[in-house]
This record gives C-alpha cells, structure tokens and sequence, in this order.
C-alpha cells in the first residue's frame, strides 16, 4: 500500500511533463490530487497513541539486512501529511508561479519526485530504505536548487548544498551499518537488525561502538538539518524557484535530519553524550541563525536564516529530550512548517507581483496586494508567537520546557528568549515593512498574485490561526501520536492559549511579553538601521564556515594535482618505482600483521637436482641483469626459462612444461632477430640511482618471497579443482584434464584468450608494415 | 622446497623489477619477460607442488590416481604463457620501431616528445 503509493508519485513525476503539455494551467491541480490523496490515506489510517497503523516489507537483499520496510507510526504520519499536504498545495501554486513558462512540467515533475523521496523517507523503517530515501531528497534537491541552470549562482548553490548533504549522508550511512551491527550483536537476527522499530528490544547504548555510532548520525542530521557549521548551504539554496524554497528548504526536507533525531531518540537518546552534542549544536545554530537573519535584505535570505534558526532550536528540544521539551519540539516543528512555507509563498507573491525581493526596495503594498498581506499577517504573526496563533502556543510551551529542568535551564530560556526577540523582528521584516509604511517604486507597478497562489499561503495562515483557537485537533490527535513515538511511550497533550495564574505561567507570559515587545522594538530599530545592521554582518561572516567551505573546496583540486604531478612523472621509471613503493607499502605490512610469514609445517624436502635447477634459473635471470651485450642478456633469458620448463615438469606439469619450451625458445629467436643489430645501449643511470632501483627491486623481492611462504598451504578452495579431476573423463572424455579445462570447461576463457593473440600478431603484423611520417614515402 | 620455490619467485621479481627500472627499453623488455616468469611461479607454489603426479587419467581409469597435482593453477598458468608471449613480441615490435622512429631505447630521452 504505502509503497504503492510512492511508486504512484514517481510515475506522475515522470508523466508529469506530458501532462503539463496536455492540460496546460490545470496540470498542477490535477497533478496535485495525488499527494492529497496521500494524505487522506495517512488521515484514514491514522495510528492511535504510540501505535503503528499500516506496514509492509517487501525483500530486497535480505542478506544485506535491505528491505524495502515502511511503517506508519505517529512520527511518520505527522510528517507525512505535512509533506503531502503542503506539497499538495505548492504544486497548485508552483502551476501559478511558472505560468507561461516552458520549464514548468520540469518544475512540476521534479516536486513530485522529490515528494515521493521525502514520504518514503518518512515512513522508511528499515536503515537502508531511510539511507536511500534520505539520498534521492539529497538529489532532487540538487536538482531544484539548480532548476534556473543557466545561473552560475544557481550552480555554485546546488553543488555546496549537494556536498554538504552528500558528505552528512555518508558519514549517517556508516553510522546506520553501525548501529544495525551493534543490534545484530546483541541478539537481533537476520534482518530485524536493520528495522529501526525492532530496535527497541535491544539497548544500543549499551554497545561499545554506542558513542561513533552518534557522531556519525548526528553528521548527517546536522548536514540535513543545517546545524552549525554546517548551516551555510541553506541561504544558499534560496536560489532555487520559491515553491521549491517553501517546500524543501522550509517545511520539509531540512525538517528530516530533526525527524531522524526524533526517530533514533528512543533507542539512542537520553544519554549524556546525547544531550551534550544535540543540545549545544541545537543551541549554537538556534542564535547564529537568529542573527544573521536580521542583516538580510532578500526576503528569502531572511526567511532561510529564521528556519536555520527554528531547526536549530528544535535540535536543541530533541536535545534535551523531557516530555515537556519532546511536546513543545512538536508543536514548534508543525506550527513552523505551516507559518514558513505560507511566508515563502508570501515572498514569491511579493517577488511575483513587483520584481523584487529586497526589502528595501518594497513598502507600502498592503493596498496592492491584500491578499498576500492578510496570509502575511496571519503566518507572521504565529512566527513572532503573538496569542491566538499556534506559534504562540508552541512558544509558551518551549518556554515552560525549559523553566522545567534546573541548572541548565536558565541559560537555555535566556537563549530562546534571545532568538525569539529577533525571530520577531524577522517576522516584521517579512510580513510588514514590505506592506505598510512609505510606498516605494518596485522595478514594476505591482499587482495581486492570481488565485492558485493565494490559495496555498491563505490556506496555511487560516490553519495556524485555526490550530491556535482549537487546540484539540492538535492535541488530542496529531500531537500525543508523534510526541509518544518519539519518546517511546504513550502521552498525554494539553495545549492551550491562557494557563491560569500560577506562578510558573505568570512566568512565562512575562517571557512571551518581552519577547513580543521585544521584537517589535528591535524591529521598529531595525527598519532605520538596516544598513549598520547589514555592515555589523558582514564583518562577522567574513570567518565562518562558508570561507572555510570554499577554501577547502578551492585547495582539494590544487593538492590533488600537486599529488598526481608527484607520482605520475612523465619518467618511466620514476612512475614504476612510485608504483612499486605503493604497491610494497601496502603487502608488507599487511603481510606482517595477517600472515604471520612463517615455515610452514609440512614442507616437501629438497632434491639436489631441484636446487642445481633453481640456481639455473637465478644465474639466468642475474646474468640477463649483468650482461652489458645485448645478445649475450637474451641468451642468458632464455637459460632461465628452460630452467623453469624443466621444473614445470618435475612437478607434475607436462603441459606447462613443453608450452614453456615453445615459448621460450620463439621469445629468444624474436628478441635476437629484432635487437641483435641496434647498437649497445649503455648503462644511463647514476650510481645512486642504480643503488636506489636495487634496494626497491630487492625490496619488492623479499615481500614476493614472503607471499609465496604465506600462501602456499595448498590455499585455493579444493572444490573447482575436484570437480575438473573428477568429470574431466566422464563428462568431457578427455584423460589430460589441463588440456581438458582450458578446451572444454573454460572454453570461452580460450576463446578469449586466442582473440587476444591474434590482436597481438595483428599489432605485430601491423607495425613491421608501418611507414612512419615521412621517410621515404610511396609505397602504401 | 616451498622455501626454495619462494627464494626463486623473490629472485625472480627482484631481478624482472630491477630490468625494468633501467632507461633501456631493450632492458624493459627482459625484465617484462622475467616478471612473466616469476608470477606464473608464484601461482604455480601457491597452487602446492607435487611431484611426478601429472593430472592425466590412466587408460581403463575414470579419475586421475588420488594425490594427483591441481590441474587449476596449471590452466591458468597455460594461458598466462601464451599471453605473455603475445604480449612480449608486440611490445618487442614496437619498441624495435620506436628504435627506427627516435634513433634511441632511452625512455627518458622520448619524455618531451622529442
């Protein structure tokens, strides 16, 4: 079923196109009764307390631990209806905001696409599943962020953020294998290992490989989730279309390096490793966040800077991990999903309706576009946490979370509070200095968006306004179900607007009230100092992640050139002793520490004639070294040769033993007819070098020598060997089964193997009637 | 006489890696050859040496006598020579017509495309 469905997505996007082709403007509306659908499917089949309503495995490589598994948990079904909700209702404002466009069924395919990713990564239960999934939102999002290719901005954006992401997922791939391995070691079989819900029969905390296991997957939630130091991409994704901003970069793909925290803090929170890392990463990116939004100008910029911001904080409530701080990290993540993709929809009308996102161009456009100004008005205010909205209530919640613990808490609300002021005056910055106060001339007159964009940002406003008032189709439904997969037990939610007159929520309306007042007043200061503001931000920013990111993006290619001009010399010989290096540098130690080079036990002893041959051979082979004559060096080659001949038939190799003969003695006659008239070729190379090339030579001979004592213990596996002894006569009817091998069982091995030397006399053939350049010419 | 098998691979090698390091084509050539040897000996030893014990079947036999050698490692080694040849006498060729073209079997004096 579930899988169906995303299989259902992927083929839209693939038809997608054809369809925007056929049914012009009512393409993305249809289109987008497919992820609505979705929806109402998660809505029917909506899972109760901490409960699982639907899953489904299907086999993949089962002996990898892969299956595609999928279960729907509270988690998941939040996140897949704000998913398939929201990308419901940007799909029909994508068909507005492309309008006239001929990359619109490009746009609108890649949305479903990504769509399909992001579900599936939702409710993916098995490690594999989720790392595939958590990999296409990395792609699709490449490919949005780069959608206007022609850009060089564009490009630059898409390839950090693909990098960033990419490098986080690999580093949460390794870190998956581990946790699947440390659950196989304690006693999960075959693939339950790797079903993260079966992960909670066993305590992964318990496991030594616990604390990398962590880091790893805490790479990839903060790459995914912009966390500082790795924030920077995101800003920087703002480049892509603004539907694709509104739904990737606000409400849903940076939302998945928080869900993988909510999904593993059941079976790897809870610790003090845990809290520390989470909650000062969470800490760290919710201020840094919050100020740099304030030194924007692009609407976009600032909104991307306000999610940096919001994510950070719900990090720093998975972080923490209390019931309180799990419930408030739910309400936050809902009510910000629905507030920032409203605000982004709200920009692009903006953008749409004057031609400009610069805040300081824009003013006064209330009367122009009253529509975009009441979604405004409605998501900014549930952004700044004003009382009715659903921000409000979540930011009283997060507030009360924090009062909850004790030492720590202080800091961590003196900290919130201070992101919240400036979250406010972003907010102000957003959805009113663009509307009210003095007109200005935008690039031109503007004018109200049409209906399919003012549909999705009324929509999502009228819904936080909505939560706000009624509560109860939040807390009695949405959020116990994902609170209580998150903590790994059922709970209870109470939301509500005013909390009476305790002393604790006199507390924390005081702290709502500064926050508000706050911000407005940091606002109102703002809009006249936006440049010093602006100056202050870019001194800051000149350290920072994002130089070190391009300065080590610049020197990657500088050092691996400098590396490559360092062992692929155009010398010959250089480049074969920098193999050779290589090559001994990783077999001996290898053979050390794995083969333990020893005699081994049941040697066959030595004949003297077996020794007079092997000195044959070594004199040849030494000779071939030492003669400076030519002639005399090939003699002396094919002395070794025959030496090897005559051993191949002392042990038990006839076929081996006339091939070699053959061999040896064409070699010697080829090499003697071709070389024995060129003139001498004297000695070139210095003595040092000489005594260089002889060390490494002798070098690589002793581990050689070595090898041949680790691995001669009769190695191979014996079975291929007896089957070719045992069926050579009755299947083949052949009584020498070497010959039997090479022309019956491998025989399209032989095959191969006389293509090759024909190709080889073909070349041969081909270069004895060369005429090269310009000698004597005529003659074809 | 695995010891000895292995002394002769290492000689072998030591001295087919040594040719070749020299700047003579010629000289690269030999050592090509000598490699050649000393690899088709490696897999020979690791395959387990057994005296007068070739893998033929009797005449009125089904199977080869019991303890006869591995015939695997020989097949392999069987098309090994009759590559390497194929290898070697191209190569002889061509560095015979380089000799023709540059007037030297100096590899370093052909770096720069003189």
């Amino acid at each position: 079923m579930l899988s169906a469905m995303i299989a259902g997505l992927l083929v839209a996007a693939v038809l997608a196109p054809l369809a925007e082709r056929r049914l012009g403007l009512w393409a993305a509306p249809v289109l987008a009764a497919l992820p609505a659908a979705f929806a109402a499917v998660v809505l029917l089949n909506f899972p109760r307390g901490g409960g699982v309503a639907l899953t489904e495995v299907r086999p993949w490589v089962t002996d990898l631990g892969a299956e595609l598994a999928f279960a729907l948990d509270g988690l998941a079904a939040v996140l897949a209806l704000l998913v398939a909700g929201i990308g419901a209702l940007i799909l029909i404002y994508a068909g507005g905001y492309m309008a006239g466009k001929a990359t619109r069924g490009r746009l609108l395919a890649y949305l479903l696409a990504f769509l399909a990713a992001m579900l599936g990564l939702v409710l993916a239960d098995n490690v594999v599943t989720l790392f595939v999934f958590w990999e296409a939102t990395s792609v699709v999002s490449f490919l949005l962020i780069g959608f206007d290719h022609h850009k060089g901005e564009s490009r630059a954006a898409a390839v950090q953020a693909l990098l960033v992401t990419g490098a986080g997922g690999l580093a949460m791939l390794a870190g998956l294998i581990l946790a699947g391995q440390a659950a196989s070691d304690l006693g999960l079989a075959g693939t339950e290992a790797w079903r993260i819900s079966a992960w909670a029969t066993v305590d992964l905390r318990q496991h030594p490989h616990y604390f990398p296991t962590l880091l790893l997957i805490l790479a990839g939630a903060a790459t995914k989730s912009a966390q500082w130091p790795f924030h920077f991409w995101l800003p920087g994704a703002m480049a892509a279309p603004t539907p694709v901003s509104a739904l990737l970069h606000s409400a849903t793909m940076v939302k998945a390096g928080v869900f993988l925290l909510a999904r593993l803090s059941p079976h790897l929170g809870g610790t003090p490793e845990w809290g520390w890392l989470v909650t000062s990463a969470g800490v760290v990116t919710m201020l840094v966040g919050a100020g740099m939004a304030l030194g924007q100008r692009d609407l976009k910029r600032i909104l991307a800077y306000t999610t940096v911001s919001v994510l950070g904080t719900l990090t720093m409530l998975l972080g923490v991990g209390t019931e309180l701080a799990v419930k408030s990290a739910v309400v936050l993540l809902v009510a910000h999903a629905l507030y920032k993709a409203a605000l982004f929809l709200v920009a692009g009308n903006v953008d749409h309706g004057t031609g400009t996102r610069d805040i300081t161009a824009l003013g006064g456009l209330a009367r122009h576009l009253p529509w975009t100004f009441t979604a405004a008005v409605l998501a900014a205010l549930s952004m700044a946490g004003a009382p009715p909205m659903f921000g409000f209530v979540g930011k009283e919640l997060l507030y009360t979370s924090k009062l909850d613990l004790e030492a720590l808490g202080a800091k961590l609300v003196i900290a919130a509070v201070i992101a919240n002021i400036a979250l406010v005056a972003a907010a102000g910055m957003v959805a009113v200095k663009p509307f009210l106060f003095r007109r200005r001339e935008p690039p031109h007159p503007p004018h109200e968006a049409p209906a399919s964009m003012l549909l999705g940002p009324l929509l999502l406003g009228l819904a936080g306004l909505f939560v706000g008032l009624v509560p109860a189709t939040f807390d009695r439904t949405l959020g116990p179900a994902m609170a209580a997969a998150i903590l790994g037990r059922e709970v209870e939610m109470k939301l509500k607007l005013w909390h009476g007159l305790s002393v604790e929520a006199l507390t924390v309306l005081v702290l709502s009230t500064v926050t508000v007042a706050g911000g407005v007043g940091l606002f109102l200061v703002l809009r006249r100092r936006m440049a010093t503001a602006r100056r202050l931000l870019e001194h800051a920013s000149r350290v920072g992640p994002t130089r070190a990111f391009n300065a080590s993006l610049a020197a990657l290619p500088k050092a691996a050139d400098r590396l490559s001009r360092l062992v692929q010399t155009p010398s010959l010989g250089r480049s074969l002793s920098v193999i050779i290096a290589a090559t001994l540098s990783v077999a001996a130690p290898s053979l050390i520490l794995l083969g333990r080079p020893s005699l081994p036990a049941g040697l066959t002893e030595v004949q003297l004639h077996e020794v007079a041959l092997a000195v044959l051979i070594l004199a040849g082979a030494a000779m071939a070294v030492v003669f400076p004559k030519r002639l005399a060096a090939v003699v002396a080659l094919g002395l070794s040769g025959i030496g090897i001949a005559l051993l191949f038939a002392l042990f038990s190799a006839p076929d081996l033993a006339m091939t070699q003969i053959m061999v040896e003695s064409l070699t010697v006659i080829l090499l003697a007819l071709l070389f024995a008239h060129l003139p001498p070729s004297p000695e070139r190379s210095s003595r040092a070098e000489r005594l260089g090339h002889a060390l490494l030579a002798g070098a690589a001979g002793v581990v050689m020598a070595l090898f041949v004592l680790v691995v001669v213990p009769g190695s191979f596996p014996p079975s291929t060997s007896e089957y070719f002894l045992a069926e050579s006569f009755s299947a083949a009817h052949g009584r020498n089964v070497v010959n039997v091998i090479l022309v019956d069982f491998r025989a399209l091995d032989t095959l191969g193997e006389i293509t090759v030397v024909a190709l080889a006399g073909l070349g041969v053939w081909a270069l004895l009637r060369l005429k090269l350049g310009n000698d004597r010419g005529g003659e074809p | 006489m695995e010891l000895l098998l292995a002394v002769v691979v290492g000689g072998l090698y030591a001295s087919g890696l040594y040719l070749m390091l020299r700047r003579s084509l010629v000289k690269l050539l030999l050592g090509l050859v000598l490699l050649g040897h000393a690899a088709n000996l490696l897999i020979f030893s690791a395959g387990g040496v057994v005296r007068g014990e070739a893998p033929l079947v009797a005449p009125g036999e089904i199977t080869p006598p019991p303890g006869a050698a591995d015939p695997l490692p020989q097949a392999l080694i069987l098309t090994a020579i009759v590559i390497g040849f194929a290898v070697v006498s191209f190569a002889a060729v061509l560095a015979r017509r380089v000799f023709e073209v540059t007037g030297t079997d100096d590899p370093a004096a052909m770096e720069n495309g003189s």
